[in-house]
């Protein structure tokens, strides 16, 4: 009983380490060797526009109504104190530190990473992959870098526009709703926001999110078992380990940035 | 220049516990069309992927224009696919393309043509598997014996020097069975290919190859030209040829024996 248990385990283990591995060797293909502006620009242009053109909707949305609550509740609190022009910097700091960052990196792994991930898979499963391999063009090179790339240059900027509409959407509740002074939301805002500290940071943070999904829905589309339900399962996964992985990170980098 | 554009010499391969292949030996003679035969699931798509080197042997040589396959670079192994081009099972089109970018992407990809000159040369390999009108078309636009032949036209794109077909025949009409048997056979006299069909369907092979492998058993169980084969000695062969169920060959995958299987059930 116990035995077999252990050697479960262990056998789950090494599939793991396994899978790191090829995750590895895959990225490692695809990023490594001198681009080629030449071909790789356009197709970066294409992937910009699919991966990040496409998920502005969500981003935007999102944004305002996380903003538009952030305000509703924070003054709720913060009148009881008479602090209400605190407001500012209350969802200003909560959006650039936490939840810009992580709220976009969750929406674009659940709108472009599945994505990718089926995308990907389905290509595994029709033999295009195979096809381009032996029409001597490299897969990783053309099909996962510029995806690659362009989830790392659209995210954070993503997460910026995301804090950017969020601070509207608290403006439209906290001062032209509720009537804190707007002048005050603003100045407030401005002397307790650091650029170094509390932007910086964010970007840093939105930069790690997006190596993190694009890493795991790359992966998880290459690596797909090429079939209807191994593709099926492997979207799931990249939602779910990409939700939990940019969970994680978020309290690590978190501690590592504000922590002590 | 030697004869023989591929020779694969003591080719073992397995996969996990299974030998797929022990000790095979085959040879391709430039400018013919050679054909592999052989029941389903004995390997024929795995020795194709073997000469393009997407698999490699547990030993053994592929020797491609004499350079040996498995023991190639990265780089010499991406310029020898240039000299080569495989038509797979599926066709394997690129399905967020039409079916001119499809056939233009090798042509970008490995030229620094004009699109003009490019335009040309498309038209040219379209019309030569009549979809000249099929241009604009998107794969899933296609039926399945067109997207085989447009994927045809995508392969000779660049003309390779050797083309391997993967089962063209399986899920063709009558008639475009007979264009595409048709098209192999002038395509590999008009620009000089070394062609390489896998197939089970015993007819349409023995009309247009030139030389016939027979594959069963992990190895080759009988060879020689069409003619060659028909009077073949060998009673695999004949029960390959004429289709028979009962025979040499089993025509189940291993399994214990029936009778106990059922008995087992019933208990
Ligand atoms: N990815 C794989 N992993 C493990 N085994 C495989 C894999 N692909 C194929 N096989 C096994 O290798 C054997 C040969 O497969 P292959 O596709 O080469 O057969 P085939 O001769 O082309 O068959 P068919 O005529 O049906 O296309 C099969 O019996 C299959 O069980
Ligand atoms: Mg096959």
């Amino acid at each position: 009983m116990i035995a077999d248990k252990l050697q479960q385990l262990g056998a789950g283990t090494i599939n793991n380490v396994r899978g790191f591995g090829r995750a590895g060797i895959m990225l490692f293909g695809a990023l490594l060797g001198k681009p080629d502006i030449r071909k790789g620009f356009p197709l970066l242009i294409k992937q910009l526009y699919v991966i990040g053109v496409l998920s502005l909707l969500i981003i935007l949305v999102s944004g305002l109504f996380i903003g538009m609550v952030l305000a509703l509740q924070g003054y709720t609190v913060l009148v009881k104190f008479g602090a209400e022009q605190m407001l500012g910097p209350l969802v200003a700091l909560s959006l650039l530190r936490e939840l810009g960052p992580v709220v976009t990196a969750l929406l674009f792994a659940g709108r472009a990473g599945s994505a990718i991930t089926a995308e990907i898979g389905l290509m595994k499963a029709t033999e295009q992959l195979s096809g381009m391999e032996m029409m001597a063009v490299d897969p990783l090179r053309r099909i996962i870098a510029p995806r690659f790339w362009a989830g790392v240059i659209s995210m954070p900027l993503l997460a910026l526009i995301f804090t950017a509409v969020g601070i509207l959407g608290g403006h439209l509740v906290g001062v032209d709703w509720l009537g804190v002074d707007g002048g005050g939301y603003w100045s407030a805002m401005q002397a307790n926001v650091d650029l170094y500290q509390d932007v910086m940071n964010g970007v840093i943070k939105s930069v790690v999110f997006a190596l993190i999904v694009m890493w795991i829905a790359l992966h998880k589309g290459y690596d797909a078992v090429p079939t209807s339900e191994g593709i099926s399962q492997a979207t799931t996964q990249t939602v779910v380990t990409t939700s939990l992985a940019v969970l994680a990170f978020d309290f690590i980098l978190t501690a590592l940035m504000f922590g002590g | 220049m030697s004869d023989i554009l591929i020779d694969i010499q003591q080719l073992t391969f397995s996969r996990g516990e299974r030998v797929i292949y022990r000790d095979l030996n085959m040879q391709f003679v430039r400018g013919k069309v050679t054909a592999i035969m052989g029941p389903s699931g004995i390997g024929k798509t795995t020795l194709l992927r073997l000469i393009g080197g997407q698999l490699k042997p547990d030993s053994g040589h592929i020797l491609f224009a004499g350079e040996d396959i498995p023991k190639l670079s990265r780089s010499a192994l991406y310029a020898a696919r240039q000299r080569m081009s495989m038509l797979f099972q599926s066709g394997a089109l690129f399905t967020d393309m039409t079916v001119f970018d499809n056939v233009a992407f090798p042509i970008r990809e490995h030229t620094r043509l004009s699109e003009s000159l490019i335009r040309l040369i498309v038209l040219m390999k379209l019309e030569a598997v009549g979809l000249r009108g099929a241009r604009d078309l998107m794969p899933a636009e296609l039926s399945g014996g067109m997207a085989r032949r447009a994927a045809l036209a995508r392969a000779i794109a660049l003309d390779p020097e050797l083309i391997m077909y993967d089962e063209p025949f399986a899920g063709q009409d009558p008639i475009s069975m007979g264009v595409i048997v048709r098209l192999i056979r002038s395509l590999n006299n008009a620009l000089n290919l070394t062609s390489v069909v896998v197939s089970h369907d015993v007819t349409e092979v023995m009309s247009i190859a030139d030389y016939v492998y027979v594959v069963a058993e992990q190895t080759v169980i009988g060879h020689g030209t069409p003619e060659q084969l028909r009077a073949h000695p060998s009673p695999l062969v004949q029960q390959f040829l004429k289709g028979e169920a009962d025979g040499a060959v089993p025509f189940h995958y291993k399994a214990a024996p029936y009778e106990q299987e059922l008995m087992e059930l019933v208990g």
